[in-house]
């Protein structure tokens, strides 16, 4: 590696470093790293005896604020602040995968009140089932890698 | 201040942390991705290792700064199959609660829309169940 690409690459990670950072301090802020304010988010058979904690939608519409003028500005903007370029999801599609893998994500949130951010900011702090939770969780990623390559070689 | 502001500023945080990593690196912020992209190929994951490095030294950092509790809401081996369907499931979806949920909606996606109504379904439902069994004791 050149020492200007090495330069680059650590300069990236820095910034990575520091968002994940933020993004710890945003769910901890939020609430989010208690599992029950989770469940109690799904719990919508709360709503009518108001048991139902709403601080999850507080948490996503805070972030989605920020995240829709982002990717507006992105619209007109192909490169970051380092000249380097931004690369989108391009998927549009609705597929059987998409659904099936969501239901299944859905069911594990609401067992655990854990998706991975949370989980993984709850690491360190967290008893040794939250690294139960995280290590099934890779776990659960291989398998699922395993699974789609092994279908498309069917297919 | 009202919990409710503290969670609203809480995911204004978030988003900031997906704005800098979108002008900055140009990538999405979906923990879910960045986690299974580092696992499949973390020789070329510096800043993905970078990335959750900072999620696990921050959340250690402000759990003791705000005094934040950290409990788990199920058993180990309750947790374990939660962990297994949460894997598998966001890799096979290709996103979670912050890839689908928070930059999918962001960018206006009808493919994340769904993702993020199909889980919130299903897990709204998996804990009416829990509920249901535990006779509402949760």
């Amino acid at each position: 590696m050149s020492t200007a690409s090495t330069a680059n690459a650590l300069r990236a990670a820095l910034i990575a470093g520091v968002s994940g950072v933020i993004f710890a301090a945003g769910l901890a802020l939020g609430g989010m790293l208690d599992p029950r304010k989770v469940q109690g988010f799904l719990d919508v058979g709360g709503i009518a005896t108001g048991r139902w904690d709403p601080s999850l939608a507080f948490v996503m519409g805070g972030a989605l604020v920020v995240a829709l003028l982002t990717f507006e500005r992105v619209r007109t903007r192909e490169t970051t602040w380092l000249g380097a370029p931004i690369s989108l999801p391009v998927r549009r599609d609705i597929d059987s995968r998409l659904l099936l893998g969501a239901a299944l994500f859905g069911v594990g949130w609401g067992l655990s009140g854990y998706c991975p951010g949370p989980a993984i900011a709850s690491l360190l702090p967290g008893s040794k089932d939250v690294l139960w939770f995280v290590a099934a969780m890779a776990v659960g990623m291989v398998l699922a890698r395993l699974w789609m390559r092994r279908s498309e070689a069917v297919e | 201040m009202h919990p409710y502001l503290l969670s609203f500023l809480g995911g204004l945080l978030i988003g900031a942390a997906v704005w800098l990593l979108i002008m900055g690196l140009g990538r999405v912020a979906g923990v879910s991705g960045i986690l299974a992209a580092a696992i499949n190929d973390p020789r070329h994951s510096l800043w993905r290792i970078a990335f959750l490095g900072g999620l696990v030294a921050g959340g250690a950092w402000f759990v003791r700064e705000f005094k934040l509790p950290t409990v788990t809401v199920a058993a180990t081996p309750t947790l374990v199959v939660a962990g297994l369907l949460v894997g598998f499931g966001t890799v096979l979806a290709g996103g979670c609660t912050s890839g689908h949920g928070v930059c999918g909606l962001g960018r206006r996606s009808l493919r994340s829309l769904v993702a993020t109504l199909t889980f919130m379904a299903t897990g709204a439902a998996t804990v009416a169940i829990v509920r249901a069994v535990s006779g509402g004791a949760q």
